[in-house]
């Protein structure tokens, strides 16, 4: 049961939440869009956090799942097939076909674990993005490398996201319906994580992390839950890639490389393995502080020296690092590991 | 109901040069503890490993409780009602007591993603029941006051008695021991053998591997010794242990 403390702090934090893209609005649309896409990177983190967190199998393919979601919405919402599917129809056709390339991927690596498993995703991951690069002939696709343009925004009866709408004295801007429809999504994820992870399912698939052959004597079938762990992944996977295609309106292979999938891994390591609030913090914080960087380091140096001295990409990536080693360093299990991570870590400290 | 409970017949596995088992035939009959002993190297944790499936055989049948036993698949064979422990203790180690031995539950229960998704009531019922077993069977083996510590901070002791526990989780007809008593003391040894007794009562069949050879004649019904993958002997302890052939195994040509 809750208590009244907790009641209002969750009161406190919805009112944030949705007062928030009006905030982030007055400093800058662009602010909005850069949120929508950190809880798009929360949803492809959460995604991930089952297959690698919870099941333990390293996954480094896993953008190619986002790609297959945002090339099922690009291909059914555009004029390329000329096909204007409603969102709330591809979306789980999306997360559909997704799961089977989940289910593929998963198929012919149940008996790879670690290093020669990540190899593996790794390579489906290239294998994903070079289809979409090269299925523009003999019969066009994907659009190949130029990628799919007008993509159709979200459309709910007359309410269209891409169009702003005014209510009174408050601006609804695209971003910022996308914004609404994203937290709700995300909290369905959120919901759906925790319940996974409370189960059956969700302690056969620690098991496995744990020691799959005493979870094998123990009568889990690992091929099917590895399988599941797999296929759920994917299908986060998919339903972000849609709503992606969808904020973008434009999809190519370029959005979908290797170093993609790497970030969301390093989200789901930094935040804390197995943990959600841990992976979601993760997510947020390697979404949000580039950009403030970005946002931050060019006006300073020009204040300082009168001209730019370092590129703000350049500095993205060396503070980057140096988060990165300093948190293996200090904290390895990730910044807000799982709980059993934690008391493990402080076990070892006394 | 026959009072045989296993049955195997002419089982061999070979590992590159090795036979580890030249056609291994033993019964084991309801309710008995049957001890399975022999000098290191025998081959007694590769039949073990070979009836719960972690290796496939080249030759043999297994027929359990009257029906052949699929030997391809060891959560086919924990689900027919065999479980086992592992001579070097294979728990989930950063799981709690509790959640180790819930896991053992897995094969008995069925809710699957869409019932955790929706929180169905059979679900929710389900796992209240997972539970409460596993709380009782943390009890039975008496290790309940660490339900919720993790299954690496347990003592040595602890851990054995919880990886009996979670084998006991998926409701075994036969449960079989990998050295149960390996790195225990004495007084951890007796507690033991206790446990042991105590689920014979309650109407379990025990295979066990042991070394300690005390524990085994005091315990066992029944005792099989394998020699360089071959049974020489079957039979009641006292009967074992005054065979020449058992003699030879363990001490050498000359000894007897």
């Amino acid at each position: 049961m809750k208590t009244n403390r907790e009641r209002i702090g969750l009161a406190l934090i919805a009112i944030a939440l949705i007062a928030l893209p009006f905030v982030l609005a007055s400093a800058g649309t662009a602010w909005v869009r850069i949120t929508n896409f950190a809880v798009l990177f929360v949803l492809l983190s959460l995604g991930l956090n089952i297959v690698v967190g919870f099941a333990g199998l390293l996954d480094l393919g896993y953008v190619a799942f986002f790609a297959v979601g945002a090339y099922v919405y690009a291909l059914l919402a555009s004029p390329h097939f000329g096909l204007h599917l409603p969102f709330w129809v591809i979306l789980p056709i999306g997360a559909a076909v997704a799961c089977v390339a989940g289910v593929i991927l998963g198929a012919p690596t149940l008996r790879l674990r670690g290093d020669y498993l990540a190899i593996v995703t790794l390579g489906f991951g290239e294998i994903v993005r070079i289809f979409m690069n090269n299925l523009s002939s003999p019969v066009n696709l994907t659009n190949g490398p130029k990628g799919i343009n007008r993509i159709d925004p979200f459309q709910i009866g007359p309410l269209n996201f891409s169009a702003s709408d005014t209510i009174g004295t408050l601006v609804f801007s695209g971003p910022i319906k996308y914004y609404y429809f994203l937290l709700l999504v995300l909290l369905a994820v959120i919901v759906i994580n925790r319940r996974l992870q409370d189960s059956r399912i969700g302690r056969a698939w620690v098991a496995i992390r744990e020691d799959e052959i005493a979870a094998k004597a123990s009568g889990i079938n690992t091929r099917n839950i590895k399988l599941l762990a797999f296929a759920m992944g994917a299908s986060f996977g998919g339903i972000a890639g849609g709503m992606f295609a969808a904020i973008q309106g434009f999809v190519s292979p370029e959005s979908f490389v290797l170093s993609e999938s790497i970030m969301v891994l390093t989200m789901v390591v930094l935040g804390g393995m197995g943990n959600i609030w841990g992976v979601i913090a993760g997510a947020m914080l390697l979404s949000f502080v580039p950009e403030l960087l970005r946002y931050t380091v060019e006006p300073i140096q020009r204040a300082l020296f009168g001209k730019l001295l370092v590129d703000p990409e350049v500095l993205r990536m060396l503070v980057f690092g140096v988060a990165l080693v300093l948190t293996m360093r200090f904290r390895p299990a990730g910044l807000w590991p799982e709980t059993r991570h934690r008391r493990e870590m402080s076990e070892n400290r006394t | 109901m026959s009072t045989v409970l296993l049955e195997a017949r002419g089982i061999a596995k070979r590992f590159g040069g090795v036979q580890a088992l030249k056609d291994v035939s033993l019964t084991i009959n309801r309710g008995e503890i049957y001890g399975l002993i022999g000098p290191n190297g025998a081959g007694k944790t590769t039949l073990f490993n070979v009836f719960t499936g972690l290796y496939p055989r080249d030759r043999g049948e297994v027929r359990f409780a009257g029906a052949a036993l699929d030997l391809a698949s060891p959560h086919a064979v924990a689900a027919a009602g065999i479980a086992r422990t592992f001579q070097n203790i294979r728990l989930f180690a950063n799981m709690t007591s509790l959640e180790n031995v819930m896991v053992g539950r897995h094969v008995r229960t069925r809710a699957g993603v869409l019932s955790a998704i929706l929180r169905t009531r059979a679900e929710r019922t389900e796992e209240s029941a997972i539970r409460r077993r596993a709380q009782e069977l943390l009890h039975y083996v008496g290790i309940a006051d660490r339900a919720h510590d993790l299954a690496r901070q347990l003592s040595y002791g602890d851990q054995r008695r919880l990886e009996i526990a979670r084998a006991l989780a998926t409701d075994p007809e036969l449960l079989a021991l990998d050295e149960p008593a390996a790195g225990m003391n004495a007084t951890e040894t007796t507690a033991l053998r206790g446990l042991i007794e105590g689920l014979r009562k309650d109407g379990l069949t025990v295979l066990l591997i042991e070394h300690d050879v005390k524990l085994v004649m005091g315990l066992c019904d029944r005792v099989a010794v394998l020699d360089y993958g071959e049974k020489i002997a079957e039979d009641v302890p006292e009967a074992v242990r005054a065979n020449p052939k058992v003699i030879e195994a363990y001490l050498g040509t000359g000894a007897a």
